[in-house]
């Protein structure tokens, strides 16, 4: 049959009235679905593989993560009127970050000021951080209360590693809304 | 002056000459036509100026502007790469490189970044001259057409050559505008819809990254100095020759 079909030149060669022309018309239809459907499919991948070639596998970025030691370099003491014990400077030049400690817990303010972005200073003595750009003011909590920041200062998150030592991690932020979320401070 | 005449007969009867030129240089119409037919510049020009396609006050010359700026661009950023590096270390440095100590890299930048400013402004200016005088009517609307999206990568290559110096500017300029780009509904990070996470969405495509970093340089350099004119270069070769195929310059109201 098949062979039958693939000698067929004309209805000459197929005097039986047979599906000769019907044969050979599906058969070219199917062999050029097929042709059509490799075309596409190989279009249709290379296409994706270029697209993949645009998302790199290994990001050569700094890490978003770094860790601030234990809870006890941060020890307890006498809170202020906003209930903030201490505000620690000490990753803020490399990471841009204070770590506040108050009573019941420990949070990373995210040293940016909420206005236009600028970087506002910790005043120790009137246990305020001020923007030096337009005037923005923040208690020690990071709460505004003068100026023209729209919102308190964004916190990142914070977490505890199994053997105790605290990471702060920049890539999750956020806002005064989300400041409950159980990843945005830690219980100390 | 007899031998001078002869000896460029001599030249214009070589097959070699003849090879490239097909035509003689007697001022005939059928001459001028075949000048023009024959050259694979020329040709996306129009075959014949009428006179009123001269007038400056109805054409204002801003698309000839536009294209003169281009090429301007082309060549002073061509020479600028002998001394650019697209890498952090270097980029920067290259760019004071280039203008206190590179001979003429000071008039070279400048040119090129002024040469930019008034590619973006004469090719607005040439379209509101083209929708000012109605030349984007039928049969002329996809002529339209191309001109916006050549619009588009005039503005793709601004963007993409500020990055380039690798100063405060520069990087936060494409700190700004590539947050604009995870806005974008569905492939990006914080736009509607988004399908896509930060390692996925559109941003990180055009940054190589989710920071403006060494991926971020590399992608803008070759957007700028290869990937979007040649996209340019073709688009214009279609305006051009559309222009011919439409009858020409648009006539004035």
């Amino acid at each position: 049959m098949t062979t039958e079909t693939e000698s067929t030149a004309g209805p000459s060669q197929c005097p039986g009235g047979c599906s000769g022309p019907d044969m050979s018309e599906s058969r070219r239809s199917l062999m050029r679905g097929l042709g059509w459907g490799a075309f596409f499919t190989t279009l249709a991948l290379s296409l994706a593989g270029s697209l993949r070639f645009f998302f790199p596998r290994v990001l050569f970025e700094p890490p978003t993560t770094f860790k601030i030691g234990t809870v006890k370099d941060y020890p307890a003491g006498s809170a202020d009127k906003h209930g903030v014990i201490s505000v620690s400077e000490q990753f803020m030049e490399s990471q841009r970050v204070w770590i506040v400690r108050e009573s019941d817990k420990l949070y990373a303010i995210f040293g940016k000021c909420t206005h236009l972005g600028c970087t506002p200073k910790w005043f120790a003595d009137e246990r305020q951080f001020k923007c030096p750009c337009h005037g923005s003011q923040y208690y020690s909590n990071g709460v505004n209360f003068a100026g023209p920041a729209p919102r308190p200062m964004d916190r990142y998150g914070i977490s505890r590693m199994e053997d105790g030592r605290i990471v702060v991690d920049k890539s999750k932020l956020y806002t005064v809304n989300d400041f409950e979320d159980p990843d945005c401070f830690l219980q100390a | 002056m007899s031998d001078k005449k002869s000896l460029m007969q001599w030249i214009m009867d070589t097959q070699i000459w003849k090879s490239v030129f097909r035509h003689d240089f007697e001022d005939t119409p059928a001459n001028r036509g075949k000048v023009i037919r024959s050259n694979v510049f020329l040709h996306l020009h129009p075959l014949r100026i009428p006179p009123h396609a001269m007038k400056i006050r109805f054409t204002w010359c801003m698309g000839g502007i536009t294209f003169f700026a281009f090429l301007v661009e082309c060549v002073t950023g061509i020479l600028l790469m002998f001394y650019y590096h697209p890498v952090i270390e270097y980029a920067y440095l290259d760019m004071k490189y280039l203008q206190f100590d590179v001979p003429f890299g000071q008039i070279l930048r400048n040119i090129h970044r002024w040469g930019a400013h008034l590619m973006v402004l004469s090719v607005m200016l040439h379209m509101l001259r083209v929708f000012l005088t109605g030349s984007y009517k039928p049969p002329r609307e996809f002529n339209w057409v191309v001109g916006v999206l050549l619009l588009t990568l005039t503005l793709l290559m601004s963007f993409t050559g500020y990055l380039l110096p690798w100063d405060q500017l520069a990087y936060w300029a494409i700190t700004v505008g590539t947050n604009m780009g995870a806005a974008t509904p569905f492939i990006g990070v914080e736009g509607p819809f988004s399908m896509v996470d930060k390692f996925t969405d559109v941003r990180f495509v055009l940054l190589g990254g989710t920071t403006v970093g060494a991926n971020a340089l590399l992608r803008f350099y070759v957007a700028h100095v290869i990937a979007i004119p040649a996209i340019v270069f073709v688009g214009v070769a279609i305006h051009f020759w559309r222009i011919r195929k439409d009858g020409g310059i648009s006539r004035p109201l």
